[in-house]
């Protein structure tokens, strides 16, 4: 789960960001991981999560491999499997991960899995101050923390900023920044649905971390030219 | 990856979900992928989704269609045909898809993505221990790529510097010798998607690490994401950010391990040591 290490947003938008994952040390507590796994993924539904998945699946939001003309005719596109299918089909613990918009429900989240003390190492990608003052609300106490210095280098070859915000949001790069721009650009003619655009996308971030409400604020902003 | 002469119609909608650029439509107006740069990441074979219409039939309704000035324009996220061949990789190429694919596991450190678990389970594995420092240097991030020969140049600066390379790092296990940094010669001309090199240091020692990465930086031909990970006191507390501030760096988003791993494995005791 390094690909939640280096998103690229404004301190507002970013606000909006939470991406909790519990994962086993090889070696260390991966013996019976993949029900507490599980556990973890099942415990969130209830907090409304708005992805979800652990990179050995597809996440929430997935290809259709077997469309035709006549199921797109009649069914149109089915691209997000349930919570439960999803956690079924997992077949190793890899990195659970659920993605939230909010920190309320992140904070009662993190209270069951606390109680529940499943032994899987868990960690939170957002903004730190916020990490931390979830933290002092149910008493748990930071192990160690790893903070993102930014990108370096060649960063004249970077796309703009509303691809590099969208595109950064999987951060194994599989959203990749000439998509997100052909997205941004349709939106903005007006030639699909933002609904749609985010939905493309979030299918090609394999580990479910990509955040709907956060392309859509994106894609919003681009389509209203704000 | 291939993508089929024979089953492609042409409808470029593979061009940009290519996750370094290397697909392009040819002057037989079918998409094609540059071999070189492609970094078999499986990206459009795994998530574009696939609609099984007759190529043959597909081309000539486009034919139509163009003729009276219209298109025949699938969703963006499909392939109407179905056209891609992943090949059977072997080595070096294989690399490519190890450290370019989220869903394969690195051979060398047994886990998916990047291969390393760096901090993310440091509360029972201990890699980092308290005083010290990790810092990731990740090159080719984000969506631009790196071949390992410019990988190469970054670990042997830093390996002049004297920085341990972390073990238990798919890039560490590439090494032929990690007092020089140097990488095995034999994938040096193989390009992934970004790869991780994850080094420890003292903590007073950040700012000279730093300075290397920074020189590091200037002189890539990629890009590169710095992370830079410590351990918290018994208060949650840590050192690092106010070193990070010192050295320039805002903090803002971060990575934090809530410490509620356990270590129970039936073969090793609590402090992680075999039973």
């Amino acid at each position: 789960m390094t690909n939640t290490l280096h998103r690229f947003g404004s301190q507002e938008s970013l606000s909006g960001d939470f991406i909790v994952f519990a994962m086993p040390g090889k070696g260390f507590n991966d013996e019976g991981s993949l029900e507490k796994a599980r556990t973890f993924l099942r415990t969130a539904i209830k907090y409304r999560p708005i992805n979800m998945g652990n990179a050995l699946v597809n996440a929430l939001y997935r290809p259709e491999k077997n469309l035709s003309f006549i199921t797109l005719y009649f069914h149109g596109r089915q691209e997000r499997t349930t919570y439960e299918k999803l956690i079924d089909e997992i077949p190793a613990a890899g990195s659970a991960a659920v993605v939230f918009d909010r920190r309320e429900p992140v904070a009662e989240f993190l209270a069951e899995v606390k109680a529940l003390d499943l032994g899987l190492s868990v960690n939170v990608s957002a903004l730190v101050d916020d990490v931390r003052h979830i933290c002092g609300e149910v008493s748990i106490t930071p192990h160690a923390v790893e903070y993102t210095l930014g990108f370096h280098g060649a960063t004249e070859r970077l796309p703009d900023r509303d691809t590099l915000e969208l595109s950064t949001m999987c951060g194994h790069g599989m959203v990749s920044s000439n998509f997100a721009r052909k997205m941004l650009d349709r939106v903005k003619e007006g030639r699909i649905k933002p609904e749609a655009a985010v939905c493309c996308m979030a299918k090609f971030c394999v580990c479910g971390v990509f955040n709907r409400s956060r392309a859509m604020m994106i894609l919003d902003r681009t389509a209203t030219g704000s | 990856m291939k993508i089929s002469k024979q089953r492609c119609v042409g409808c470029a909608n593979c061009v940009p979900i290519c996750s370094v650029g290397s697909i392009y439509i040819g002057a037989d107006g079918l998409a094609e992928i540059i071999e070189d740069s492609c970094v078999e990441c499986h990206n459009c074979y795994r998530s574009l989704s696939f609609e099984h219409l007759p190529p043959g039939f597909t081309r000539l309704i486009r034919r139509a269609l163009r003729a009276v000035a219209l298109r025949f324009q699938p969703d963006p996220d499909i392939c109407p045909t179905e056209a891609f061949i992943p090949d059977e990789l072997s080595w070096p190429r294989v690399v490519r898809r190890a450290f370019s694919d989220p869903m394969v596991t690195h051979e060398s450190t047994g886990v998916h993505g990047r291969g390393t678990e760096e901090v993310k389970t440091n509360d029972v594995s201990k890699r980092i221990k308290s005083g010290q420092v990790g810092l990731v240097v990740e090159l080719g991030r984000p969506g631009l790529g790196v071949y390992f020969h410019q990988v190469q140049q970054a670990t042997m600066a830093l390996a002049a510097a004297g920085v341990s390379f972390e073990t238990g790092n798919p890039v560490t296990q590439m090494m032929e010798d990690r007092n020089l940094g140097t990488i095995r010669a034999d994938v040096l001309n193989e390009k992934v998607l970004s790869c991780i090199v994850e080094i420890t240091a003292r903590l007073e020692q950040t700012p000279q690490v730093l300075s290397v990465i920074r020189e590091i930086c200037r002189t890539t031909p990629t890009v590169i994401s710095i992370g830079a990970a410590t351990v918290c006191d018994e208060q949650g507390r840590e050192p690092l950010r106010e070193i990070l501030a010192e050295q320039g760096f805002a903090t803002g988003w971060a990575k934090v391990n809530l410490g509620l791993g356990r270590v129970s494995n039936r073969s090793l005791d609590a402090a992680g040591r075999t039973a």
